[in-house]
């Protein structure tokens, strides 16, 4: 790549090789660029497909109701991640109950009711320094508030709080955006008719930022479920063979799971099922869940949107 | 005088009272953002203390060994900054040239069609778990590296850092594409005007215009880089090393606190402590580059207005 370096030029006059370039090399040294950002373009493409399909053969064969239904085990052949599957299942309901309304209420209390001051501003810089901390802090926060102060042990109720507050932010600022998506006048219409603010907000400008904000949530937990640092922190790593019975008891999720059999050395067995082709069959399962998750936001979306027009 | 009427009647009757409750609610849930901060802070502080008593910062932040689980201890943080510095330096090299090309392409030159191509796919590389992109790392990337590169470790800084530069690579376009889209269509008309080619338009005035936006894009990068934990602790290794040489493997501050709160290590020793103080190192390094994006692009959009 020879692109002209972006600093001495800026000041220097224009005129004298512009006249030359524009109609003679100039238009080669275009076509020359789109080829290398369209290259750029593809080598990304090309990781995407490199990286499913590379997951795909890996695990495929190993995918079945057996993978499924099955318990961990020492033996490759023998694993299963039902109870990954179920702790992840629980962690998504928790992380949902939780952070769906806080976040909403707390967007609700920025967008409709906050004084623009400096109480808001401070609040609005926190949220979004909170959505740049690197997930693995949560993970401290968990261990050390969840964990150890609140004395939750190493329990499905920690991971789920844990998860919570990592994926707060997100839920905040999409559902600021939906709030924000309301016009003006269906709140002067409302407040006109008589209703107090808490009845407009209720009646009128919640109804309408439903499918949005869910949109938004559904996509926070969407990324909640694929966490793995936090949750390897919190869950247990080792070997967890029952599904959980309640918020106390400890758990295992998919991440923590594949990252499990991933961190295991390579060894084939005689059935040539090793530990690693259960690491991608057990993300072809997170990937399959993250699929559902997403198609649901995208339905809800659309459908809201026909519904304004 | 001037509050408006519900404000007024507020409190008088039961309705009022009940509105000023749901708006304190509300505020509650608003502030809770702020206790997290404020909890994060304390249990890093509070949590490392005990490190730092037998641990002088000094020793922390000099010492160039990082033992802390052999029989001669030491607790170095070096070879760990090391270790991420790295793995984010090669995973900027592939993100940023990268990013910003996809950024200008996106937005200057591609068809609607195109853009609504790309634009989902960028997304889904954004949105695959980074214990996937891991895995992608160390059974896919490193093997395909091994056959030319000879000497490359099965754990290595480098395939780790190149697939940390595609995760990251999502973040750096569409934050870049943004400043790019915020330079006023009076900059590029005027470029024209002077007699520009589309290029020269794009490296001589988009670019240094959007030059805040973009690196403010980078930091963000470079941030999220720094904090990324499962594609280091899957394909990096654990061995904290104070080398620059991408074969090896290596460790970062993140794959030390996952490696030890695996391992099951008892409450209270100073093992545990260990990973608070290498988290509180991290947690403000992230907070300082995040800060620095955060003014960048405010500087950027205040410009632009």
């Amino acid at each position: 790549m020879s692109e002209p370096s972006i600093g001495p030029q800026v000041g220097a006059p224009p005129a004298t090789d512009i006249q030359g370039n524009a109609r003679g090399r100039g238009w080669i040294k275009e076509l020359g660029f789109e080829a290398i950002a369209l290259a750029t373009v593809c080598a990304a493409l090309l990781m995407l497909g490199v990286l499913l399909v590379d997951i795909v053969l890996d695990g495929w064969p190993r995918l079945g109701m057996d993978f499924l239904k099955s318990l961990p085990s020492r033996k490759a052949e023998q694993a299963g991640i039902w109870p990954a599957f179920v702790g992840s299942l629980y962690l998504m309901v928790i992380t949902a109950c939780v952070s769906f309304p806080l976040g909403v209420a707390a967007a609700i209390y920025l967008e409709e009711y906050a004084p623009r001051g400096w109480l808001s501003r401070f609040i609005e810089l926190n949220i979004s320094n909170l959505a740049g901390v690197p997930s693995i802090v949560y993970g401290l926060l968990g261990l050390a508030v969840f964990v150890r102060a609140f004395q939750l042990e190493r329990s499905l109720i920690a991971g789920g709080l844990t998860l919570s507050l990592l994926v707060l932010p997100v839920v905040i600022m999409s559902s600021r955006e939906a709030l924000r998506a309301v016009p003006p006048y269906v709140r002067d219409a409302s407040l006109a008719l008589g209703a107090t603010k808490w009845q407009t907000v209720r009646r009128q400008v919640l109804p309408l930022s439903l499918p949005g904000i869910m949109t938004g949530t559904i996509l926070a937990l969407s990324r909640a479920i694929g966490e793995t640092a936090p949750i390897v922190m919190i869950g247990a790593f080792g070997y967890i063979s029952t599904v959980p019975t309640g918020l106390k008891s400890p758990f295992t999720a998919l991440p923590i799971q594949i990252y499990n059999w991933v961190s295991r050395p390579h060894r084939a067995a005689d059935t040539g099922i090793t530990f690693q082709t259960n690491a991608a069959a057990g993300i072809l399962v997170l990937l399959a869940m993250l699929l559902t998750l997403n198609a649901v936001a995208i339905w809800l979306r659309n459908r809201a949107q026909r519904r304004l027009k | 005088m001037d509050q408006p009427i519900e404000k007024r009647r507020a409190g008088r009757t039961l309705r009022g009272v009940f509105e000023w409750l749901i708006e304190r609610g509300l505020q509650v849930c608003a502030l809770l953002s702020v206790a997290t901060t404020i909890g994060i802070i304390l249990a890093l502080l509070l949590q490392s203390v005990p490190f730092f008593r037998e641990v002088s910062v000094k020793d922390f932040l000099t010492d160039r060994e990082w033992t802390p689980l052999f029989a001669q201890k030491h607790f170095g943080i070096l070879p760990l900054v090391a270790g991420t510095m790295l793995v984010t330096a090669i995973a900027m090299a592939v993100a940023l040239p990268a990013g910003l090309m996809i950024a200008v392409y996106l937005s200057e030159f591609a068809r609607p069609r195109i853009r609504r191509m790309v634009k989902p796919v960028l997304e889904v590389l954004a949105g695959v778990p980074t214990v996937v992109y891991g895995y992608f790392a160390l059974s896919f990337v490193t093997p395909a590296l091994q056959t030319f590169i000879p000497g490359l470790k099965g754990f290595n800084a480098l395939g780790a850092g190149l697939v940390m530069g595609v995760m990251v690579l999502p973040l750096v376009a569409s934050l870049s594409e943004d400043a790019l889209y915020a330079v006023p269509q009076r900059l590029r008309e005027a470029s024209y005007a002077l007699g520009s080619t589309r290029l020269q338009m794009v490296f001589r005035t988009l670019i240094p215009a959007a030059l805040s936006g973009i690196a403010a894009s980078f930091i963000l990068g470079v941030s999220r880089a720094v904090g990324e934990t499962m594609i280091v602790a899957i394909a990096a290794g654990s061995q904290p090393t104070l080398s620059l040489d991408p074969r090896v493997p290596i460790q970062t501050m993140t794959g030390y606190i996952v490696q030890i709160s695996m391992g099951d290590t008892p409450h209270g020793t100073l093992e545990y402590h260990t990973i608070f103080a290498v988290g509180l190192t991290l947690f403000i390094m992230t907070f300082t580059l995040n800060w620095v994006s955060m003014a960048l692009r405010n500087r950027y959009e205040r410009a632009y207005r």
